[in-house]
């Protein structure tokens, strides 16, 4: 059963599993330092398809397809799914997902939204209200630039701190089984804003969203970084990091660097990649790090503890456009190799 | 060897606008839209002043090519409409500079919109 | 986030935030700007050889250009020179073609009369509205004070 732990912490005492998992991609994710980890690339960014929007959704729908086929699972297996993406409306999701049949819950965290689903998935199944639940989350560079920057042939140069929107989807099946990586606890964050305005600084509008959740979580639990193998943030990007590595050392945890990894730093090469800059973002960069590389690193036993933090700008064009700053969040989602023991060794937060 | 010189006085001014252009980009963060509106505007009041027209018999495209030579276009078209038609010239000098411009943007734009398809970048 | 204040962050974001390569755009700006404009004069001429008057030369010598940037906006080709020449393409009319094409292009997916063609001035409709209203504004002065 779920059970709160400190402020914002929910400790999941049946450790639900994640059970499955599948990654998509595109061209220049294939060509990344991970290209060979994803299940499926697809050379052509439409995938098929007549519109990026399109493109987007049949991604997804690819996405989950591909953990309920590695699952050996139907959609009717599943009790419920929890789904998102960047586009207004969350239309990659509801036009990817609605053939399954699968009761739908609509999520927007922005590029969060991985950490999101994957939190509310694991704590269905952990309170018994659901036997197993999916969650994914996709972007396309094409429909995000659409959407919220400028045309694709439009000729704009873009800033050393903007960030690359990939083009990917992940998603996982979270059930009450016995298959590594468990979730054991998930933190919720709160909206932080430091004043960024300038949309092509995403990361810097995120780190302190990301360096607020993890000192809850370290505050919740009465742990610090050497309780952990990793922890992963979303898609702090270049700049990001930076800021996230000062923010946490300000605070009292000088050795959050030496543990900390970017899904948006890892799922590009960025002195070799043209056009990433800072680095990856999107909901689909952190989802397809996650399932490509870490999930099935913790499931050989690789890696054994890992807070995985997907961070989100919880960015309207509209709004900044009146000259509003850009809200961030981040959530938190403690994985480990091992699930909650009873007693003796991982019994506790720090053993 | 007159033609080259002309070549080289476009090449100057032009480029020079350019720099302007780029230094506002990357030192400003003016957006891509408000440079274009900046640049059309300067021209209109570069023109009014009559500080335009002398930049243009020298460099020629070098000063015609930037969009402050748009907007000194539509400064000259007003300016000479005026004087023949008087108010009406008022309304319809800017336009009728740059109607062939425009124009032929709209058409082009639509064409190669029909023709064409966007393509991800990579 | 009380702990940290928007000013000293602000601080903390310049120090990170590695700074626009000016040593490669500017000079990369004046190049292709220049050659547009090179480009320019030479249609201009060319078309003075072939009996146009200077007036019509140099209105010949725009479409030229804007056609040009539509043709390569289309051929998926004008972003990637903008790309490095930056204001250098953005500058000259080619910049404000482009503005008007690849908006067109891009929402032609919405459909001919509500995508591509209510789309198409999303970002080159300011310069017309300010260029224009600039213009009667001079008119007004030149009608009052023979300017």
């Amino acid at each position: 059963m779920p059970e709160k732990v400190g402020k914002a912490t929910i400790k999941l005492g049946s450790s639900p599993s994640v059970y499955a998992f599948a990654a998509v991609g595109s061209k220049k994710e294939e060509e990344g330092p991970l290209g060979k980890y994803f299940d499926i690339i697809q050379q052509d960014s439409f995938f098929g398809q007549s519109s990026w929007e399109k493109a987007e959704s049949q991604m997804q729908k690819q996405a989950v397809s591909k953990a309920l086929e590695k699952g050996s699972l139907a959609p009717g297996d599943i009790d419920f799914i929890f789904a998102g993406d960047l586009l207004n409306q969350c239309t990659g999701s509801t036009y990817g997902l609605r053939e399954l049949e699968i009761p739908f819950i609509g999520l927007f965290g922005a590029c969060s939204t991985m950490a999101e689903s994957l939190g509310l998935a694991s704590l269905f199944v952990d309170c018994g209200a659901a036997a197993r639940c999916a969650a994914v989350t996709s972007s396309h560079f094409c429909s995000a630039e659409r959407q919220f920057r400028y045309p694709l042939e439009y000729a704009s140069q873009r800033a050393p701190t903007s960030q690359w929107t990939a083009t990917a989807s992940g998603s996982v099946i979270v059930a009450k089984d016995i298959l590594p990586p468990y979730v054991r606890s998930v933190t919720f964050g709160t909206i932080e804003d430091l004043q960024i305005k300038d949309a092509n600084n995403m990361g810097a509008a995120m780190a302190p969203a990301a360096a607020s959740t993890l000192i809850q979580f370290f505050e919740d639990t009465g742990t610090n970084q050497e309780n952990y193998d990793l922890i992963l943030t979303g898609d702090l990007g270049f700049v990001g990091s930076r800021l996230f590595r000062e923010l946490t050392a300000k605070k009292g945890y000088p050795g959050v660097a030496e543990k900390h990894g970017d899904c948006g730093l890892m799922l590009y090469d960025r002195e070799n990649q043209a056009e990433i800059y800072a680095g990856g973002s999107g909901c689909g960069c952190s989802a397809s790090v996650l399932c490509s590389y870490i999930l099935p690193a913790m499931r050989e036993g690789r890696l054994q503890r890992v807070l995985f933090m997907a961070t989100g700008a919880l960015m309207s064009p509209t709004v900044v456009q009146q000259g509003e700053s850009i809200p961030s969040i981040a959530h938190l989602i403690y994985l480990s190799a091992q699930p909650w023991q009873e007693k003796g060794e991982g019994s506790s937060w720090n053993g | 060897m007159e033609w080259l010189i002309a070549c080289g006085k476009a090449f100057l001014i032009g480029g020079l606008f350019c720099v302007v252009g780029q230094l506002l980009i990357d030192y400003t963060k003016l957006t891509p839209a408000r440079i274009l509106v900046t640049y059309v505007v300067s021209g209109v009041v570069l023109s009014a002043l009559g500080w335009y027209q002398p930049l243009v018999d020298w460099a020629g495209a070098g000063a015609t090519v930037p969009l402050t030579g748009f907007g000194h276009l539509l400064a000259k078209g007003v300016r000479e409409a005026v004087a023949e038609k008087g108010w009406l010239g008022v309304l319809t000098g800017g336009f009728t500079a740059t109607a062939g411009g425009i124009a032929a943007a709209i058409f082009f734009g639509f064409l190669v919109a029909l023709l064409f398809k966007p393509k991800d970048k990579s | 986030m009380q702990w940290m204040s928007p000013k000293e962050y602000e601080k903390m974001n310049q120090k990170a935030s590695p700074p626009t390569p000016v040593w490669k755009t500017v000079p990369m700006a004046f190049l292709f700007g220049g050659i547009i404009c090179t480009i320019g004069q030479l249609c201009s001429m060319l078309y003075q050889n072939l009996g146009a008057d200077l007036e019509t030369a140099s209105a010949s010598t725009s479409i030229t250009l804007i056609f040009l940037a539509a043709l390569l906006t289309g051929l998926n080709v004008f972003d990637k020179i903008a790309k490095i020449g930056g204001a250098g393409c953005l500058v000259p009319i080619t910049g404000f073609s482009n503005a008007v094409v690849s908006p067109a292009l891009e929402f032609k997916a919405e459909g001919l009369v509500l995508g591509l063609g209510a789309k198409m001035f999303v970002i080159a409709g300011p310069v017309i509205v300010y260029g224009i209203t600039a213009s009667v504004i001079y008119g007004i002065l030149c009608r009052l004070f023979g300017w």
